[in-house]
């Protein structure tokens, strides 16, 4: 077995010069990673004028960020960014690369996976560092890169044993974004880009993009309507309540395939992954995709006319009624509660 | 202007309709439970390469990796409109994870020879990985572009695309040839045509010819093959010897990631505490979350 380099790399991305979440979340997890190497944490940062976001990520203790800073990098492109992270990688043999399960980081990551011929598994939920015994030969600290499999329904932890390079994409949301509370200091290097003919052959014609009005991430109160609020009349009631309370909306697959509300706020496997402190879930049957969506918030309610709903198995209430009758009494008692 | 596009299928366990009997006690799949179907954005992308050989002219082969029950699969793109079909199956191509796989494609498009186009689905529903467009793209080194939305124009080997960024969308103009991974949202696949399924439903693989040869003496295989090619219902198959690949980059034994282990997933365990939905139930509840501290 090749011995692996104990560098953990994450591969920031920027939109419009701001890094995404998921790579403050990843340079968390990153950063957790290194220490049970011993290792360093390295972030790769390409774009445009971004030297002051390079320093900024210094608080989640990252040793060493390389900048690659050139006004033809402004934006993501294919061809020139996995042309950035193929050399890089070539030169310096990380031992693990890690990549948010974004639409960029989808056209990303395998392309340089492909290149450098290292391992890479998608939509990772959870990733540790562990040695192990696989197929009667030890391996000491390997990434154990854990996901979701067949619709949800399994949790496979993939390794990959001999290959010297592990890489995984990580989804939005599953870890927690924790910049480091002492003061941490770290270097930049700037790598120089030479535009090559290859990056040509695609041109940008236009773009949109818009930074999405809706934060479920972020909010601490959620209130979740499934398909069993019946109608998009009766799922006002879930407005009604977040609104009351002060949170958020949400709704699961069953509720957005049925057109009660928009994709943008679906929870759960194909949607956000939502920790909040409190999670109401009204007429949600609670189906494993769902679950996997939400099951780490710190209380959920669950208000369900059918006592085996699989919701009630990670409830922590869970009321038996219909969700359009409880809703209205729910506002009432709290607003009577906390007038 | 006349194009070649290269259509990548995969037929894949119905991963979307799991019903009690799929899931075996311990939690773990029962794949021979799970009917197996057309992937559902390769379909969309196999239907997209039928549209611009009915705007621009050309030709669309669809191939395939996969056991020899994948020509299943080709049989029902002829039916859609494929012109030619290939499948490509070993025994040393099995246990291939998405870098494995891509790299025997790869070798098995240069084996079938020029290109303008390749035309994947985003992903396929029993991995979701959506790596494998990106990595043939890589090993045939040519540039990708996934998560297209819409093919806008082709003229002067020069192709508009829009397609799937986060938060948006991007138009981009690229040089031929290039890869696309294609969303379901991007067309309808057409139904079969009643005449293609009558002319190719006893269109046979190398495979399935050698299983009619077994047990009957007066039958070869060689015989069956020439026979089968000159009434056009040869699903021509590459195995292993044909193509030009090095085995330790094949199969399992190339493949970088492996499976470690697989878990059921685990229900909590149904403890919760019991709420009337009545207005003391509720009250009642109110003061839960005011002791938890998220109320007040």
């Amino acid at each position: 077995m090749t011995k692996k380099s104990t560098e953990v790399w994450v591969f920031v991305e920027q939109r419009s010069g701001k890094p995404a979440e998921v790579s403050f979340e990843l340079l968390s997890k990153g950063h957790k990673l290194a220490h049970s190497l011993h290792g360093n944490l390295k972030a790769v940062l390409i774009g445009y004028q971004l030297h002051d976001v390079a320093s900024s990520l210094f608080c989640y203790g990252v040793d060493e960020v390389y900048l690659i800073d050139h006004p033809e990098l402004k934006d993501y492109q294919t061809m020139p960014y996995s042309q950035i992270m193929n050399e890089l990688i070539h030169k310096h043999q990380p031992g693990i690369v890690l990549f948010g399960a974004t639409v960029m980081g989808r056209d990303l990551a395998p392309r340089v996976a492909s290149h450098t011929r290292s391992g890479l598994t998608a939509d990772c939920t959870d990733l540790k560092i562990e040695s192990i015994n696989y197929l009667r030969k030890d391996y000491k600290d390997l990434l154990l890169q854990i996901r979701p499999a067949f619709g949800g329904n399994i949790i496979a932890t993939i390794i990959t044993p001999d290959a010297p390079i592990q890489m995984a994409t990580v989804r939005e949301g599953v870890m927690e974004n924790l910049p480091l509370s002492e003061y941490s200091e770290g270097k930049i290097t700037e790598i120089p880009y030479q535009p090559a003919d290859i990056d040509q052959l695609v041109k940008t014609i236009e773009r949109y993009q818009e930074e999405s009005k809706v934060n479920l991430k972020s909010a601490s109160i959620i209130v979740a309507g499934g398909y069993g609020m019946g109608s998009k009349a009766n799922f006002k009631l879930i407005h009604e309540l977040a609104h009351v309370l002060g949170g958020e909306v949400a709704g699961s697959r069953a509720a957005v395939d049925a057109g009660f509300i928009p994709h943008e706020r679906q929870v759960g496997q194909t949607g956000v992954t939502v920790r909040p402190k409190l999670y109401i879930a009204c007429g949600i049957s609670g189906a494993i995709q769902h679950r996997a969506g939400m099951q780490e918030a710190n209380k959920i309610v669950a208000i369900n006319n059918d006592p085996d709903a699989s919701i009630f198995d990670v409830c922590h209430y869970g009321i038996i009624g219909d969700a359009a009758e409880v809703i209205p009494k729910f506002m009432e008692a709290y607003k009577h509660k906390l007038k | 202007m006349s194009l070649h596009s290269i259509v990548l299928v995969k037929q894949v366990p119905d991963t979307a309709n799991i019903s009690g009997q799929v899931m075996k006690p311990d939690g773990t799949v029962n794949r021979a439970m799970l009917p197996a179907i057309f992937n559902p954005e390769d379909k969309v992308a196999l239907e997209l390469a039928l549209q611009v050989k009915d705007t621009y002219g050309g030709k669309v082969t669809a191939i395939t990796m996969g056991p020899p029950k994948a020509s299943e699969l080709l049989r029902e793109c002829l039916y859609m409109g494929a012109d030619e079909v290939y499948l490509i199956s070993d025994r040393k191509f099995a246990g291939a994870d998405t870098l494995a796989t891509s790299y025997v494609l790869s070798e098995a498009i240069h084996k079938i020879g020029a290109f303008d186009l390749i035309f994947a689905g985003r992903q396929a529903i029993d991995g979701d990985t959506a790596q494998v467009g990106p990595q043939t793209a890589e090993k045939l080194n040519i540039p990708q572009i996934t998560y297209v939305e819409k093919i806008l124009e082709i003229s002067d080997r020069k192709i508009r695309i829009k397609h799937k960024i986060d938060g948006g969308y991007e138009v981009l103009e690229a040089t031929l040839p290039i890869l696309l991974t294609i969303i379901k949202d991007a067309a309808v696949p057409r139904p079969f045509k009643a005449r293609r399924v009558m002319a190719y439903k006893n269109a046979r693989s190398l495979s399935e010819l050698e299983k009619m040869v077994e047990g009957n003496s007066l039958l070869y295989v060689d015989d069956l093959k020439e026979e089968y090619t000159t009434r056009n219902l040869y699903l021509q198959t590459l195995t292993m010897d044909e193509l030009p690949v090095d085995p330790e980059r094949c199969g399992l034994l190339g493949s970088p990631t492996k499976v470690y282990k697989i878990d059921s997933v685990v229900l909590a365990g149904g403890e919760y505490v019991q709420i009337e939905p009545t207005r003391d139930g509720l009250n009642k509840l109110v003061d839960k979350l005011m002791e938890d501290r998220i109320f007040g």
